[in-house]
């Protein structure tokens, strides 16, 4: 069989991979986003135990595999009421801890690129806009975080896309991934290469397609710069 | 001079970096009216003066009163001071991120919770005043060293301060557009407006001034009005940077 029989008659279960890739990836995304920004924060505050936890924290995702911090968060928290649903042929239960895992890995590594573009931006805006009477958050409002976002886009871009390539870890807690309906089409047809290669080209679709998005915005935000 | 007069009153200032100490005991009183000059050798602490009286160095010693409040104190609101007080940097420090226009209404509209016509109206007045009202839309990328500092005067001013604090205005710029700026200030100070300028351009401070303080090594050496001081120091350091700094060859 070649490349195009095995994607003919099999792509369903590509197709219902990918969403479930998709969707899980998003979520991370969003999620890992939000409690980046949490963490730079803490890292940025000048009260010692949350700068202190921020970076241990930092240290420890940093320094560990990933598929490790998915198999702790996964036996850890097993005390969790996950829901016993399944949506799109994901079971929450497996689901849930997944994007736990990754969300908390993709925040430490947010965390750090939104602290490096808030201290990119030049000490004498934050001088400036706090001689003219704005409080330390008028000024990060107004002044900084505007810059700093200009900045951090590119980085923020890059830890999308590994986070979309990173989903296919999810696979070892069984949950329908694009890599866990690529082995079953590998069973199936005893064909491995191609289904690797099938699978490698749906995830260069995918993030090309996030990677154009990424840069769209940045070139809006280019814009109102000049 | 009464004391009514009195800006600000600064009693025995300290400032340390960890182990480097800049500032060591300044006494000083600065009045309503005056044009105070600082001049001195890099490293005497000019800078760091001027930045301690607006707070943006927190003093680790001594007292600085500011219309009869202390400004050092616990728990004093350094915003409300900073409003009153304005300060033009070395580097400009226009806001990136915002048109000229913007760089004036913004600070109104949040700090002085100015309507949006109303603040406009007033930074357009502003850039009138610089003659820069045609860059009110273009960002501070667009624009030469010299309309930059002219457009941070008018953002200090523009906050209705009873002091302008100038951090060496000049420094940045190339010697063509050093002009357009001191000129600026001029009229500033002709007006009445009280200020307080670190630069190392002498005639200015000869020809604008009312007060020079000479400082180094975290002291005022020596002050008193321009005509003295450049042609008749006393103090030694003086005499010595003078014969540095005016006529060099």
């Amino acid at each position: 069989m070649n490349m195009m029989t095995i994607f003919m008659n099999y792509y369903k279960y590509f197709l219902r991979g990918t969403r479930t890739t998709i969707v899980v990836a998003l979520i991370v995304v969003v999620l890992g986003c939000c409690l980046g920004c949490i963490i730079s924060l803490l890292r940025l505050s000048k009260f010692k135990p949350f700068s202190e936890f921020a970076k241990l924290y930092i240290t420890i995702i940093r320094g560990t595999p990933m598929l490790v911090q998915l198999y702790i968060v996964y036996f850890q928290l097993d005390f969790l009421p996950y829901p016993k649903m399944t949506i799109w042929g994901m079971a929450l239960e497996r689901v849930m801890p997944c994007v736990i895992a990754l969300s908390m890995n993709s925040a430490a590594y947010v965390a750090e690129i939104i602290r490096s573009g808030i201290q990119a931006v030049d000490s004498g805006q934050m001088e400036a806009a706090r001689s003219c009477g704005m409080t330390y958050g008028q000024a990060m409002k107004l002044i900084i975080l505007p810059q700093a976002i200009k900045n951090i886009l590119p980085a923020i871009g890059n830890e999308f896309v590994t986070m979309v390539k990173e989903t296919s870890i999810l696979m070892y807690l069984g949950v329908a991934d694009l890599m866990y309906n690529n082995n079953l089409v590998v069973t199936a047809t005893y064909s491995p290469l191609y289904c690797y290669y099938i699978s490698a080209i749906i995830y260069l679709i995918l993030n090309i397609i996030l990677g154009k998005g990424v840069s769209m915005f940045e070139v809006r935000m280019k814009k109102s710069d000049r | 001079m009464t004391d009514k007069d009195v800006l600000f009153e600064i009693k025995g200032l300290e400032k340390s970096f960890g182990n480097l100490k800049v500032l060591k005991g300044i006494d000083e009183k600065i009045c309503k009216g005056e044009v105070v000059v600082v001049i001195g050798p890099s490293g005497s602490g000019k800078s760091t003066f001027i930045r301690c009286l607006n707070l943006l160095e927190q003093p680790t010693g001594g007292q600085i009163i500011f219309e009869g409040e202390d400004i050092t104190a616990k728990g004093f609101d350094v915003n409300k001071h900073r409003e009153k007080v304005g300060m033009v940097f070395q580097q400009f420090n226009l806001f990136n991120n915002l048109s000229v226009i913007d760089n004036l209404c913004v600070p109104l509209i949040n700090v002085k919770k100015m309507g949006e016509a109303e603040a406009k109206e007033a930074a357009m007045k502003l850039l009138h005043r610089v003659g820069l009202e045609d860059k009110a839309n273009a960002f501070p990328s667009q624009l030469s060293g010299g309309q930059k500092q002219r457009i941070a005067i008018v953002r200090a001013m523009a906050m209705g301060p009873d002091v302008m604090l100038f951090d060496e205005p000049t420094s940045a710029l190339d010697p063509e557009m050093v002009g357009e700026v001191l000129q600026v200030i001029k009229e500033l100070a002709d007006e009445g407006t009280t200020m307080v300028v670190v630069t190392h351009e002498m005639g200015f401070a000869q020809k604008v001034g009312t007060r020079v303080l000479f400082m180094d090594q975290g002291y005022i050496m020596e002050q008193g009005d321009p005509k003295s001081i450049f042609e008749n120091p006393q103090n030694e350091r003086t005499k010595d940077f003078l014969s540095k700094v005016i006529n060099v060859i």
